[in-house]
């Protein structure tokens, strides 16, 4: 993975060392909070409902032990013993005090972490498909490109002050296990009829009070001209992205006032003008130095049947099915890619103890395991393990408590951190996805329901990405009172789509029974094998709307 | 009724504005306010600002019932209580 050179190291470390300044500066009366509030979000610190919020970025979702060791050995002593996986991949910290962050951040700063650009109106933290490196179908590592991006846009000075945040997503196969189309620009790794690999860039997307999925506006941008393109697109943005209105700043407003035939006017011509200049064609052996960083691990010639996973699985039911939902085919025969649920039944969503963190760092040591990824479904996972290792690290998941069978159904729920810590929600999300979690737990049911993501948010932020759920949850505040809405046929794959809303809301106890009738009516109506979206796609609101709503 | 509340600066703690005219990390110590006097009493309780003791007081809605003070919005439930679905953490785990 990606190494610090010594301008990220001292780069990091300066700023650790200028907010300890600034905190001093606050702390003694010098800076008053509202000269101090944006210093703190540009390190990522929040004021949430019971204490300050520190989002530590883990950039493209990838971790080294090192990272994760420190990540549980932070969260223990700086914070309550655990820490929440976001939907962005990073990781939240909901219990930091003031006065400890310059310490976070200089231990941070020591295993090439920090905080930067997880808040505020900049390029936050570019994610990119957990499955890089690893995928039979990618075209290259994703990652290398979320590297060039991220070092160009971090603390970018034309890019500080945007209209409002802004995300980018990078992945390299036609699967996206990203959410790729949600984002700000979403760039996709493709090749032309001539072989060349150069990227399909779309603009516009988002969730939020107004939800849009991005539109093309680059078919094949060539690599060496990838970063002119995005900041063409950023300078368009910036310049006639509104600044009047908060929920109209964001670059999906623009394309969808403008219409994608002006915008792309707009970008290919500064598009045309940053290209002229040459500063930012990328030299090929700058794409082969960061590309270094990502090659894969040497894979050993695995070819053939593996006969003790093949055993493992016979001998023991709870593995065979941890296999069947949370193992995925690897590019390299005999390697797999293996998911680490962050959902176990009763739990919130995204949770990770620093006990956890810190025995899957020591997990990685003894399995000789590079890295860890985020997910952006809110779990982690391996992306290299022998199908030989499999059965050992399964048992070792387990003593951790971190071998949930569930990737990808019911009982696999996004939740915002919602009313119980997020001083923008409106309503919990936690104890609604822990309560359906509990009605499904049964794992004969689970899998007979086979894939059905279901995604909640505890307000229109939609940090919990209710508009891709195959069921979305939106939590609204109702006259003082939490209620739910639901909404259905959401995708955040590449047949991505936006869930629409069903009805009139419910409460906090009439949005599990709306869900369990609206997962009977599935089960009612599917054809053999149907997944919930097909089964909605094929026979539409109307018959969940009756079963919900008639009576 | 009103409370006035607040985040302490330092450590982020929620504390509320009692009588004494100070902050306190209970609900229970807080001064209840006639909602007339919920203005005046913010006023004051905003000296503390600059006094880098606390960060955005704000006052909200309660009711008293047989002597204790009871927010009435969820969202002061929960910052007085702690997370509902931790309950070993926060105030409730004191």
């Amino acid at each position: 993975m990606y190494r610090y050179d010594d301008f990220d190291a001292r780069l990091v470390g300066e700023r650790a060392e200028q907010f300890r300044s600034q905190v001093l500066r606050r702390l003694a009366g010098e800076l008053s909070e509202d000269e101090f509030k944006p210093l703190r979000l540009q390190n990522g610190l929040y004021l949430q409902l019971h204490s300050y919020m520190l989002r530590i970025a883990v950039p493209y979702g990838t971790l080294s032990a090192n990272q994760m060791r420190k990540l549980g050995s932070i969260s223990r002593r700086f914070s309550k013993g655990y820490g929440h996986f976001t939907t962005r991949t990073n990781l939240q910290l909901h219990w930091t005090r003031l006065i400890d962050v310059p310490d976070i951040l200089r231990e941070l700063a020591e295993v090439e972490m920090h905080c930067m650009q997880t808040s505020g109106n900049n390029v936050r933290n570019v994610t990119a498909d957990p499955f890089a490196g690893a995928a039979a179908d990618e075209i290259e590592d994703p990652r290398i490109l979320c590297e060039i991006i991220r070092q160009w846009s971090t603390l970018h000075p034309e890019f500080s002050f945007l209209p409002r945040k802004f995300k980018i997503c990078v992945i390299a196969s036609p699967h996206d296990r990203a959410a790729l189309l949600s984002h700000d620009i979403a760039v996709q790794a493709v090749r032309n009829s001539d072989g060349e690999t150069g990227y399909r860039v779309s603009v516009g997307g988002g969730l939020g009070r107004t939800p849009y999925l991005a539109l093309e506006v680059g078919s094949f941008v060539p690599k060496r001209h990838i970063l002119a393109f995005i900041e063409a697109i950023l300078r368009v943005y910036n310049e006639a992205g509104r600044r009047d209105n908060l929920w109209k700043a964001r670059v999906k407003i623009l394309v969808h006032q403008l219409g994608i035939d002006e915008m792309r006017r707009r970008v290919e011509a500064e598009f045309a003008e940053i290209r002229e200049s040459g500063m930012l064609e990328l030299p090929p052996a700058e794409i082969e130095r960061i590309s270094e960083y990502f090659a894969p691990p040497d894979f050993e010639d695995l070819s053939g049947e593996c006969p003790e996973f093949e055993s493992a699985k016979r001998q023991s039911k709870q593995f065979a099915a941890w296999v069947k939902t949370n193992v995925h085919d690897h590019k390299a025969p005999g390697y797999a890619l293996a998911t680490i649920s962050l959902k176990p039944i009763g739990l919130t969503p995204g949770d990770c103890s620093s006990q956890q963190m810190e025995g899957l760092a020591d997990i990685m040591e003894s399995f000789g395991f590079t890295e860890i990824r985020v997910t952006y479904e809110q779990n982690l996972l391996f992306p290299h393990v022998r199908q030989k290792d499999l059965f050992r690290l399964w048992q070792q998941l387990d003593a951790l408590g971190l071998a949930t069978a569930n990737h990808g159904l019911v009982t696999d729920i996004i939740a915002c951190p919602g009313l119980d810590y997020c001083d923008l929600a409106n309503a919990r999300s936690i104890p609604i996805a822990q309560e359906i979690a509990r009605r499904f737990a049964d794992p004969g049911l689970q899998a007979e329901l086979g894939e059905l993501k279901i995604k909640i948010s505890g307000c229109i932020n939609a940090c919990g990405h209710h508009h891709l759920g195959h069921i979305g949850i939106l939590g609204v505040d109702r006259k003082g009172v939490e209620n739910y809405q639901i909404l259905l046929g959401g995708s955040g794959a590449e047949d991505a789509t936006l869930a629409e809303i069903l009805g009139p809301g419910f409460d906090s106890e009439g949005i599990i029974g709306a869900v369990e009738n609206v997962i009977e009516t599935f089960r009612q109506t599917r054809k053999p094998g149907e997944r919930f979206l097909d089964t909605y796609r094929r026979i539409g609101a109307a018959p969940f709307k009756e079963r919900l709503y008639a009576h | 009724m009103k409370v006035i509340t607040a985040n302490e600066l330092t450590f982020g703690d929620v504390v509320y504005w009692t009588k004494a005219h100070d902050w306190q990390p209970s609900l229970q110590q807080a001064q209840v306010l006639d909602d007339g006097d919920a203005d005046g009493a913010l006023e004051l309780a905003a000296e503390s600002v600059n006094r880098c003791e606390v960060v955005a007081p704000y006052a909200f809605p309660v009711r008293v019932e047989h002597g204790r003070i009871l927010a009435l919005s969820a969202r002061e439930q929960i910052r007085a209580r702690g997370p509902s679905v931790r309950l070993d953490v926060g105030k409730q785990a004191a």
